[in-house]
């Protein structure tokens, strides 16, 4: 009978988080985070500038390092690989800047083509026709051949969005993408992460302060102040929330 | 003070965790191919065209500065050997380094220093690339083998430049002017010389590299980066360069 419970384990959730805490010198900047983002959920993560949301994002990459508490995504202790076992980790989970971070003095297409040439067995023509493929998704398929510094942020945006998704990740996580963009061309970023949603079945996290556009793709929110999650939910909870900071920074977001 | 004392061997320490990764990085496949020939054109072919006219001005000087002294002590015969022998032990490898460290040490400081602040380094490695194999290991490689090679070019620059202003001054032949030159040059004088320049690759490579990835804050951080890349690796270069000097005398004396 012990037997049986023990061969099988409950598939645990793609992101598992537990009392995460990180200072920088004196400053908390999380404080004490449990969070679980289950498969193919879209979680925004909102908050004010600088409360630690971006810090929360480089954790789960294993960017930086918590001071202590767990962290486990897809099933791994982050804080505790190896270097080998973290870029396995990596693999399989695509990141796109606030900035895009795209790599300059490589064109867009190269840009794109870049993990598959490290990471996959592709021939030079495959990885070609992938990266094409990839930037067709996002429209950016005619300007395959410029560098990232002659096209807008918007669609640099773009281009960081097709090179996530490259290596087809099992989670997608977004810092600010919609941050310093024109309101309909943050729409339109909103709209394509939910495309990609809906197409790849993702689990994704989106690390955003702007609400307008979180609500186009976001299964559920989550917001911070301080280092500490004051509300969880859907929309519309969260909307009921008798807290005075969640109530203010709906209103002065919506 | 103590605070100076604290970061300066803070920085010594950064820089022999650095050179551990960094060797691993060199020595453990993948190799990253295609990006160290993008380097080694990038460090060596574009310097070259500096690294020659270091070269050829440093042979005028030799041959303007010399002749005057040998004349005053009889000994102008002995020109083409002074000039030859001075820019293929010291002055050649020496100016070429310098000059390299300004350029390259400059180039590497700023442009690792600015894929820092925009991110660029944490999204190779967030893609699983390992940004010492690909961006640093590269570039110190490019710099140790080029270093010799682009020594070679000042050497030759500096002696036709050495010979063409010499025989203005008193006509002498290409052939007269290297054959009584070379003539006491052995390959003793000339491979140690030559060869120490890939240590100079290396301490350009590696400090260039350590500065650019450690800059923090932002475009006026790229600035600083680029300048004290420029400085330390001028300023180690010099210091190798007593040791390896005081070295080459001791193994081939």
């Amino acid at each position: 009978m012990k037997k049986a419970t023990q061969s099988t384990p409950p598939p645990e959730s793609p992101i598992v988080i537990e009392d995460l805490r990180k200072s920088f010198g004196a400053q908390k900047v999380l404080n004490g985070i449990d969070l679980v983002v289950a498969g193919s959920e879209t979680l925004a993560v909102l908050g004010r500038s600088g409360t630690g949301k971006s810090v929360l994002l480089k954790l789960m990459v294993g960017l930086q390092k918590q001071d202590s508490g767990s962290l486990r995504v897809l099933g791994q202790e982050i804080a505790k690989l190896d270097r080998d076992a973290l870029n396995e980790v990596r693999k399989k989970i695509g990141f796109l800047f606030q900035s895009a971070a795209l790599y300059d003095s490589l064109s867009v297409e190269e840009n794109v083509a870049f993990p598959l040439a490290r990471h996959t067995k592709m021939s030079e023509s495959e990885r070609k026709s992938r990266a094409r493929e990839l930037l067709s998704a996002v429209g950016m398929e005619r300007d395959v051949d410029k560098l990232p510094s002659e096209i807008s942020g918007g669609m640099q945006k773009r281009v960081g969005l097709a090179r996530a998704l490259a290596l087809d990740p099992e989670i997608l996580l977004f810092d600010e993408p919609t941050a310093g963009l024109d309101p309909i061309t943050a729409a339109e970023i909103g709209k394509l992460i939910l495309e990609q949603k809906q197409k790849r079945n993702i689990t994704s996290v989106v690390v955003t302060h702007e609400i307008r556009s979180a609500k186009i793709f976001a299964d559920r929110f989550v917001l911070m102040n301080e280092g500490k999650i004051l509300a969880d939910g859907a929309f519309d909870e969260l909307r009921k929330s008798r807290n005075k900071f969640v109530a203010d920074f709906l209103r002065e977001a919506a | 003070m103590g605070a100076v004392l604290v970061s300066f061997f803070e920085w010594f320490g950064e820089l022999g965790l650095f050179s551990r990764r960094l060797a691993h990085a060199i020595f453990l496949p993948p190799y990253e191919w295609r990006e160290l020939v993008r380097q080694l054109d990038a460090i060596g072919s574009k310097s070259l065209p500096l690294v020659a006219m270091a070269g050829a001005a440093t042979g005028v000087v030799l041959s303007l500065q010399t002749r005057d002294s040998l004349t005053r002590f009889g000994a102008k015969s002995m020109l083409p050997a002074v000039i030859i022998f001075s820019l293929v032990k010291e002055s050649g490898p020496i100016i070429t380094a310098l000059v390299v460290s300004g350029r390259v040490g400059a180039g590497i400081g700023a442009e690792l220093g600015s894929m820092r602040v925009t991110e660029q380094i944490d999204a190779m490695e967030v893609s699983a690339v390992d940004p010492y194999k690909f961006l640093a290991a590269t570039r110190v490689i490019a710099c140790i083998t080029m270093l010799p090679l682009l020594t070679l070019a000042a050497n030759f620059c500096g002696v036709i430049m050495g010979w063409l202003s010499t025989t203005l001054a008193q006509p002498v032949s290409l052939r007269y002017f290297l054959e009584n030159g070379l003539k006491h040059v052995t390959f003793d004088d000339f491979l140690p010389p030559t060869f120490k320049t890939a240590v100079f690759g290396l301490i350009i490579g590696l400090v260039a590299s350590f500065q650019g990835m450690r800059t923090k804050g932002g475009t006026e951080g790229v600035g600083r980066s680029a300048t004290s890349a420029v400085v330390l690796c001028s300023l180690f270069v010099i210091l190798a360069d007593v040791l390896l000097v005081r070295l080459i005398l001791v193994l081939f004396p």
